[in-house]
């Protein structure tokens, strides 16, 4: 877990700021104090940061007397599995969490493939290669990422309903594919830029094509912004809400997890129990996959959203 | 998906777009001449010297992304552009009748109804205060980091970027169970608070989301609670490119930490601060999912912020479509101005560079 590293710049830092407490003379209990005072302000943020997600943690786990008494404890007293079966077995809305988290799943994968692919064959270009319309392009990308999506999806579900991929899971791929990849671009390119030039030469001399040296040399290299540009997309796939609810209308079956667990609450909005592990269900996967990738995320994210 | 070695189909579009400085006449000269078989290449080997001749490699790469998006995303946007003009109701998309071009009726049709001048207030109003929330409190937070030791940095960091991932109706639902009148936490612990701190017991089965300042109340606590993450790491790392000495020389002169805020690090860090800034107001202007679940699946036509607005034309019935896109126009022209800010700043950080 011990993902950040002290940089040399931190360290000296600190011993600066040790040296002028010395300085100042007699500050020693004064920095104690200091790294207390700090170190609880730390827990404070990671409680605000943390606390809905256990409360919704806790809840789910909560007999329905204890959700709705006077005094809400913060962790159950007679922990239940009840509600977690009643969203595993369908018995609320008459289809299973499993129906709801396989389509999520082939949904999100399927588009994060796609997208990684054709953003790798983008990135290549705008990382690699000097041509026109370079800068254009990349202020395209930064302007397509940014246009709002409840703008877009009237125009989408129009031509979607002339293509008969309204409640079609093929017709959520392709908007998912498209919308991951400006950002998937945008990170990979950083990616692909550092791969020095020398070593691809050098396969070509060897006498590699150009396929061969994709595989054997720009993909390895690439293959950790890969998997961090893959993180990106596959939460903002998996999360997605807005083109699910419009797309999905009326297929119950075809619903994504967060389709499903708004549609949940809609039709149980006193049961909170249930909704609540509905929505564990669903948090759980992305935020476990989400802290099994982080080490690789932050400088990804740094990287591709600061520097753009 | 073989599209670089043998798309000769493909190859004419990418090269129509190649700048003026190769003449299309000697291209066809070129063209012909790396045609003839004076070598005894294969088709692939002779295509790939054809590509790489006219630099069409990185066209090429291009393609697919190019076609997906443009598909997808431009041609989408266009249509808007197009439908805000024309009378695209019910009737048209059943195809009962056939669409006409109206002019600017949708936009005079939208721009005199109250409710779109009442998202529109919801939408401002709501920036003005989220923003400016979530990057005081995402500094703030920036700034403990960089102060605590390693470990403990991991630990908060991790736990800020949890709420973060959470899924935006994951967070909904947890917040609109948090603010339930009965059995909700926060009404109970506001009851519980001494009335000198704002509680009592009026606080008790007090409904949060029945009325336009509360709900965007607990909106703006909770696009807080998920912006704020993403402003502190990219402060925490801005902060680190600080050179030391310059802190040091800060401290040196006795600068407290706020002067050696607004003297030493705010300056260098402006462009960092000027791209969060505009990328929050850009997520949160027309926050779309949260606003839908908090204010009830738009049935609450008052509540509405200018996403809201722009969806229930085209979604709820009878649908119009027309308007929709009118609105929708109007909405990314707002955010399309932030958005040009937006690329300035990008620019001048060199980030496409």
């Amino acid at each position: 877990m011990t993902s950040v590293p002290v940089s040399n710049r931190a360290v000296s830092s600190r011993a600066g700021s040790a040296r002028g407490g010395s300085a100042r003379g007699g500050r020693r209990f004064g920095r104690a104090s200091r790294k207390t005072v700090l170190n609880l302000l730390g827990l404070l943020v990671a409680l605000f940061a943390l606390f809905p997600v256990l409360w919704m943690i806790s809840t789910a786990f909560k007999p329905a007397t204890e959700i709705y008494s006077l005094t809400p404890h913060p962790i159950p007293l007679h922990p239940t599995l009840a509600n977690f079966r009643a969203v595993f077995s369908g018995s609320v809305i008459g289809i299973s969490y499993w129906t709801f988290l396989k389509n999520s799943l082939f949904i999100t994968i399927t588009a994060v493939v796609a997208s990684s692919f054709i953003g790798l064959l983008a990135a290549i270009a705008l990382g690699r290669f000097k041509f026109k319309f370079r800068t254009t392009y990349l202020i395209m990308l930064l302007i397509v990422q940014l246009l709002p999506q409840q703008a877009l999806v009237v125009s989408l579900f129009i031509d979607f309903r002339k293509l008969n991929l309204l409640d079609s899971l093929v017709g959520l791929i392709l908007v998912y594919t498209a919308f991951a990849l400006p950002v998937t671009i945008w990170m990979m390119r950083n990616f692909a830029a550092t791969v020095p030039r020398d070593l691809e030469e050098a396969a070509a001399i060897d006498g590699a094509g150009a396929w061969t040296r994709f595989w054997r040399i720009l993909l390895p290299l690439v293959s950790p912004g890969l998997v961090a540009t893959s993180v990106f997309a596959f939460i903002f796939a998996y999360n997605e809400f807005v083109f699910a609810l419009t797309f999905l209308g009326t297929d119950t079956a075809k619903f994504t997890l967060p389709l499903y667990v708004e549609y949940f609450y809609g039709q149980n909005s006193t049961n909170w129990g249930a909704i609540m592990a509905s929505s564990t269900l669903f948090t759980i996967p992305v935020l476990a996959f989400f802290l099994f990738t982080q080490r690789r995320l932050k400088s990804g994210l740094v990287a591709g959203a600061v520097k753009g | 998906m073989v599209t670089s070695s043998h798309s000769r189909p493909g190859t004419p579009s990418p090269a129509g777009t190649t700048p003026p400085s190769t003449e299309p006449d000697e291209r066809r000269k070129t063209t012909g001449r790396s045609a003839s078989p004076t070598l005894d290449l294969s088709f692939k080997q002779r295509a790939g010297i054809w590509i790489r001749k006219h630099g069409l490699g990185p066209y090429l790469l291009l393609l697919p992304a190019t076609a997906v998006i443009g598909a997808l995303i431009l041609w989408p946007a266009i249509q808007v552009g197009l439908f805000s003009f024309q009378n695209y109701g019910l009737m048209q998309i059943s195809g009962v009748l056939p669409t006409q071009w109206v002019g600017f009726s949708n936009y005079s049709q939208i721009l005199h109804d109250p409710e779109f001048w009442q998202s529109l207030k919801t939408s401002l109003y709501f920036a003005l205060v989220v923003v400016p929330l979530t990057m005081i409190v995402g500094t703030l937070v920036g700034q403990l980091l960089a102060r605590l030791g390693p470990k403990m940095r991991t630990f908060v960091s991790v736990s800020a970027l949890l709420a973060w991932a959470t899924p935006a109706v994951s967070a909904s639902v947890i917040f609109v169970w948090l603010v339930d009148p009965d059995g909700g936490v926060v009404d109970w612990a506001l009851a519980k608070l001494p009335s000198w701190l704002g509680g009592g017991a009026h606080w008790a089965g007090f409904s949060w989301t029945n009325a336009t300042l509360p709900a965007y109340t607990v909106l703006t606590v909770m696009l807080v609670w998920t912006g704020f993450p993403f402003v502190a790491i990219t402060v925490l790392a801005g902060l680190r490119t600080l050179p030391s000495e310059l802190l040091e020389a800060a401290r040196v002169d006795g600068a407290g930490a706020w002067r050696t805020f607004w003297k030493v690090t705010f300056p260098i860090l402006r462009p960092v601060f000027l791209v969060l800034a505009l990328l929050s107001t850009i997520w949160d202007f027309g926050v779309f999912t949260q606003a839908y679940i908090v204010t009830g699946n738009l049935g609450n036509r008052d509540e509405y912020n200018l996403g809201l607005y722009e969806y229930s034309q085209a979604f709820t019935q009878p649908p119009h479509y027309g308007l929709a896109s009118a609105a929708a126009f109007v909405l990314t022209i707002i955010l399309l101005i932030v958005t040009v800010g937006y690329v300035r700043a990008a620019v001048k950080q060199g980030s496409l560079a």
